[in-house]
């Protein structure tokens, strides 16, 4: 909400200046977003009378004006259009300086000489408006400063309120809040009833009064609205933010700034028969104000005509029914809307206005009564016309109820952590409006005013009281609860030792969105289908991640894009599947790494990471859990049929290990070998606690042998069948030379394998191991076809 | 044995220009092997009278002796220059860099959020988990916003469909926790948060950390240490902190955290909102069936790429998400 520093000062004007002022608002929860003058730096410039206007000689629309300052003539050469003889404009006389630092000399326009310049508002930094000059009130004193006269030395203070204070989006309660803050009375204007003069009344019909449980309506009769607001009342609504339009629509919105209570006006002639409050039907179309037409839905709430709807009830008022320079009689509304049935109305229809803003977040239920009044006597003013009776429906059972609400003083003293004098409680409350009652023990019970919605229990009313006593005067303590040990398993390990883990192996963690392109995602995960968001931010962020690896290809081919050849990335997170009727979220961890194995260096040469690199790592990385995992060849299809690795663990699929297909890396227009993996994080983090073994003090046993073996033979079978040959006493097994060559006969390849020994008890002996050696030799010959290598 | 001294003369020079080790053994055998000179002396012996024997052979011995210490004086020189000749051909220039990997680097956003948890749990709070693509239920009803409230607008919530939405904040993690277990608490939920917003000072994913603590006997003066102790160490300065009112539907009374951050031209202070914070609302208790008669809460929550930025002076948020690795690599 946007307001003139000057006329809240008008309703309580504490000595302190304007940023105090807003120091002070800000700290009691109406945080000030900023602050501008209302008027640009100038000085020197007065209200001119323009005397006489004469053509110039050389150019069509250049005039020469004479110009009185109250004392003297000068001759001024105009281009404005509305520039005519009587009219009162700021004149700026020669030596005035305008906004940005714009010096006016004496000067000769198309060889006339002119001695100063007519301003606009613009030129005074007033508005953007450019439409002539600014006109003065005939009755301006002449002579006078222009700043002074519009008493410019003011500022526009936006305040960013939460949604809970509805009752300081007005002059008026922003006052109450100062009164409060500054322990002062508010001024405010008189509101007398305004007598009618004829009995000419609306037809108002409710038929929703629950979404309205009050709708005022009056006639005023034969108004002139040619004639304009006033210029306090046009500076006011300019200094608060709103432009003025006419006198209708300016004296709502003035009442609605000063008092809270939105209204609006209708030409009555416009009205087909009366007035009806009800809910849209289906199909009904209406033209609004600012032109567009919508088509309401049922739920919407309206003013009708007995024909057709004629505004949105509390957002917007219709094109046809609005009142222009010659409507002749206005039906003018104030109303109570529920706030529950106005919420999100407006955003529906992609509108937000200064009264859908104030309905929505609650107007006080008993303001609109005072408000028609009000407006009535500023309307009357200016526009003249006969008020007719204020006709009211309202629905008493629909109204809000009077609220009170109790206070225990020791909970208050216990929320906030120390006692407040009970003296104070009071006053706080009473100048904030609320009636205070005794209660029967420690406490009170306190009548909640109408333009307070937001007080509905006793904590509202226990922040009410440290607001405003200050939240930094209160206390400072320390928690007093203990602090108990916590279970944690010691199989387990953090997701931050993982973490740490690539790191030290030179990886760098990304965070990438949850959200991806479905087209990359079709890539990587062709066979799963992601959660689509219904309003997504755009068409590359739109569905869920079914995995990881989306996010970092594409940060991939970011980094590739600005000449990093060398990736190697991982990243936690969770990845989203719809399941039936369930959202499976699970934990991830994922990596990719493209380009040389270890930074290019003297020692490190560039060799180009590869499948093995990465299994390394990870093996590691088990080691590291306490975990043991199976690689086995396996198919994916975002993965190159040939490097694939399904992971598993004791039979179950934790996954994937392997090098990008290279038809999606193309698809994708990434570089080099791309190695990816990616595991269910839930799946690998819980290993085991160590359990001591006694240690062998007995030697141990080596024997090698290389084998020829066909080449579709995995290593993982050549390992099982020769441990379940090698008997109990094998301790380890590994392979150290593996070869392919021509040699060896098409398909074949050569496997050198170290089998050790070690019996816990007793030392081996020649025999048992030769026995136990040649078992495994003769086990692998038959069973997989394998000939010893000479 | 008048050519004795003429001998060790001999051997001497010899040891002395020897100039290597064989060469040296060979001078060994030469001289004092079995059939060595001056060994071959002790023959001359017998020619001599019982008298003349010790002292001739004490000679002998001497003469031997004087040899051997040269032989072995030669020796040590020549090991002694074989090894400085080894270590000056092994010298390396220990300057070239290293062999391996370098390391690489945690995210400035995990970073920051290992600091907020080690700082939180070393004060008693477990870290909690949930969804992201949370239900209306959790992410709003329970946190007291209901269907209609305005506070929704300040939301920008991504749905799927009308009951099921990306969290908004990571709240919905504390009634979860709260309606799982029984009070007391003290829990912080870090994790990932999104909001239909997109622009310079906004990215439609962060991450948020909010803490609760819920016992028989808390107030706002609790709160108010815990907050500011926190930004005091997490910026390790004795900062100052001031709590302006404020609203959030789940907390009554509630509170915005403005920390000093330099000075206005003026010499006033410059105040930066981090945080917001509040003591829990009973609505939310009551969702959460905690009797909020005996138990009262506060909670807070801060936004960690906020946080961040302010520590390492990252002064445009959306390089969080862009992942440069030009970007990632200054935070290892």
């Amino acid at each position: 909400m946007k307001f003139s520093e000057q006329w809240l000062r008008e309703w309580v004007n504490p000595q302190i200046g304007t940023q105090e002022l807003m120091d002070q608002i800000t700290m009691a929860g109406l945080e000030v977003d900023g602050f501008e003058p209302v008027a640009g730096q100038f000085s020197g410039v007065i209200v001119g009378d323009v005397q006489s206007v004469q053509p110039h000689p050389d150019a069509d629309k250049l005039r020469i004006c004479q110009v009185s300052d109250g004392t003297s003539e000068v001759q001024v050469v105009c281009g404005a259009p509305n520039v005519r003889e009587g009219l009162k404009v700021p004149f700026a006389v020669v030596g005035a300086v305008l906004p940005g630092n714009f010096k006016i000399k004496k000067a000769k326009l198309r060889g006339q000489p002119s001695e100063g310049m007519l301003c606009s508002e613009s030129e005074l930094g007033l508005s953007e408006s450019h439409d002539g000059l600014m006109e003065l009130p005939a009755d301006a004193p002449v002579g006078q400063d222009v700043a002074d006269y519009l008493q410019l030395n003011d500022v526009t203070i936006d305040v960013d309120l939460t949604p809970n204070r509805a009752d300081c989006l007005s002059i008026k309660g922003i006052a109450r809040e100062v009164g409060v803050l500054n322990s002062m009375l508010v001024d405010s204007p008189a509101i007398e009833p305004v007598e009618s003069v004829h009995s000419e009344v609306p037809d108002i019909r409710v038929e929703a009064p629950a979404a309205c449980p009050r709708y005022l309506g009056r006639i005023l009769r034969n108004v002139n609205l040619q004639a304009e607001s006033p210029l306090w009342m046009r500076e006011k609504l300019r200094r608060s933010g709103i432009r003025s339009i006419d006198a209708a629509v300016d004296v709502t919105n003035y009442v609605m700034l000063e008092l809270g209570q939105p209204m609006h006006a209708f030409d009555r002639d416009e009205i087909n028969g009366g007035v009806v409050v009800r809910m849209a039907r289906v199909e009904e179309k209406l033209v609004l104000l600012d032109g567009q037409e919508v088509e309401l839905t049922p739920g919407t709430l309206v003013i009708a005509d007995h024909e057709k709807p004629i505004a949105i009830a509390g957002v917007m008022g219709g094109e046809h029914s609005g009142v222009s320079s010659k409507t002749r009689d206005l039906v003018l509304e104030s109303a109570y809307f529920d706030p529950i049935t106005l919420a999100g109305k407006a955003r529906h229809y992609g509108l937000h206005t200064d009264a859908s803003h104030r309905f929505e977040r609650g107007v006080d239920f008993k303001l609109a009564r005072d408000a028609m009044e009000r407006a009535t006597r500023l309307l009357m003013e200016i526009v003249g016309g006969e008020p007719g009776e204020i006709v009211e429906v309202s629905s008493d059972e629909d109204l809000p109820e009077d609220r009170t609400v109790d206070l225990r003083a020791p909970r208050l003293n216990d929320v906030l952590g120390m006692e407040i004098d009970r003296t104070t409680v009071e006053e706080i409350l009473t100048r904030l409006g609320l009636r205070v009652g005794k209660l029967l023990k420690d406490g009170w019970r306190i009548s909640v005013p109408s333009f307070r919605p937001d007080i509905a229990i006793e904590e509202d009313l226990i922040e009410e009281v440290g607001r405003i006593y200050g939240y930094n005067n209160l206390p400072v303590t320390e928690p007093t609860g203990s602090l108990g040990l916590r279970p944690e398993q010691e199989a387990v390990r953090p997701v931050s030792a993982i973490r740490n883990f690539f790191v030290d192996h030179g990886y760098q963690e990304a965070v990438t969105y949850s959200f991806v392109d479905p087209k990359v995602q079709q890539l990587v995960d062709p066979d799963r289908q992601g959660i689509a968001l219904a309003n997504p931010i755009s068409s590359d962020l739109s569905v869920m991640r079914t995995s990881l690896w989306s996010g970092l290809l594409k940060t991939v081919a970011y980094n590739q894009n600005r000449q990093q050849p060398r990736i190697r990335l991982f990243e936690t997170g969770l990845r989203f599947l719809q399941e039936g009727d369930r959202i499976d979220q699970k934990p991830m961890l994922a990596g990719v790494v493209v380009g040389n194995q270890y930074p290019e260096n003297w020692a490190n040469g560039r060799r180009t990471a590869d499948f093995f690199d990465v299994k390394g790592e990870l093996e590691s990385l088990f080691r590291l859990l306490g975990i043991e995992i199976d690689f086995i060849g396996a198919q994916h299809p975002a993965l190159h049929p040939g490097q694939t690795a399904e992971l598993m663990r004791g039979g179950e699929h934790v996954g994937w290990l392997g090098t990008l297909h290279p038809q999606v890396q193309k698809n994708l227009e990434l570089n080099g070998t791309i190695l990816m993996f990616e595991l269910f994080l839930d799946s690998i983090v819980a290993g085991y606690v160590p359990n001591f073994k006694e240690i062998s003090k007995f030697p141990e046993v080596r024997r090698d042998l290389a084998i020829i073996i066909g080449s579709e033979v995995a290593f993982t079978d050549v390992e099982r069948v020769a441990r379940k040959h090698a008997g109990e006493q094998l301790t380890t097994l590994r392979a150290f030379d593996v070869y392919e060559g021509e040699s060896l006969g098409e398909g074949n390849r050569s496997l050198a394998l170290s089998l050790f020994w070690q019996h816990p008890e007793r030392t081996l002996n020649e025999d048992e191991v030769h026995s136990l050696f040649n078992g495994v030799i003769d086990a692998l010959k038959e069973e997989l076809g394998a000939t010893l290598r000479s | 044995m008048e050519n004795l001294e003429q001998l060790v003369q001999d051997g001497l020079s010899a040891v002395d220009s020897a100039d290597s080790l064989q060469a040296l053994d060979q001078l060994r055998v030469e001289y004092l092997g079995k059939k060595g000179v001056i060994t071959q002396q002790a023959k001359t012996l017998g020619k001599l009278s019982a008298e003349e024997r010790p002292a001739a052979g004490q000679k002998i011995n001497e003469a031997k002796g004087q040899v051997e210490a040269a032989i072995n004086a030669k020796r040590s020189d020549l090991e002694r220059a074989a090894i400085e000749q080894k270590l000056a051909s092994e010298s390396i220039d220990v300057t070239l860099p290293g062999r391996g990997h370098d390391l690489g680097g945690l995210h400035p956003v995990t970073r920051t959020l290992q600091r907020i948890e080690h700082f939180f749990a070393r004060a008693g709070y477990t870290v909690e988990q949930g969804p992201e693509i949370e239900d209306d239920y959790h992410n709003f009803e329970a946190l007291n916003i209901p269907g209609h409230h305005p506070a929704r607008a300040m939301h920008d919530t991504f749905y799927f469909n009308p009951g099921t939405l990306l969290r908004t904040h990571t709240s919905p993690v504390q009634i979860r926790t709260m309606e799982a277990g029984k009070p007391p608490f003290r829990m912080i939920c870090p994790g990932r948060v999104y909001r239909c917003d997109s622009d310079m000072t906004h990215t439609p994913m962060f991450h948020q950390v909010e803490g609760l603590l819920v016992e028989k006997n808390v107030s706002f003066a609790d709160l108010k240490s815990t907050v500011e102790e926190f930004l005091r160490v997490f910026f390790e300065q004795d900062l100052q902190v001031r709590f302006r009112p404020s609203y959030f539907p789940f907390t009554e009374p509630s509170a915005e955290v403005d920390i000093e951050w330099g000075r206005e031209a003026d010499g006033s202070v410059k105040w930066l909102e981090v945080m917001g914070c509040g003591m829990v609302h009973p609505k939310v208790f009551e969702h959460c069936g905690i009797d909020a008669e005996e138990y009262r809460g506060f909670a807070f929550g801060m936004g960690v790429e906020r946080l961040a930025m302010l520590r390492y002076g990252v002064n445009d948020l959306r390089m969080f998400f862009e992942n440069d690795l030009r970007f990632l690599r200054q935070f290892r």
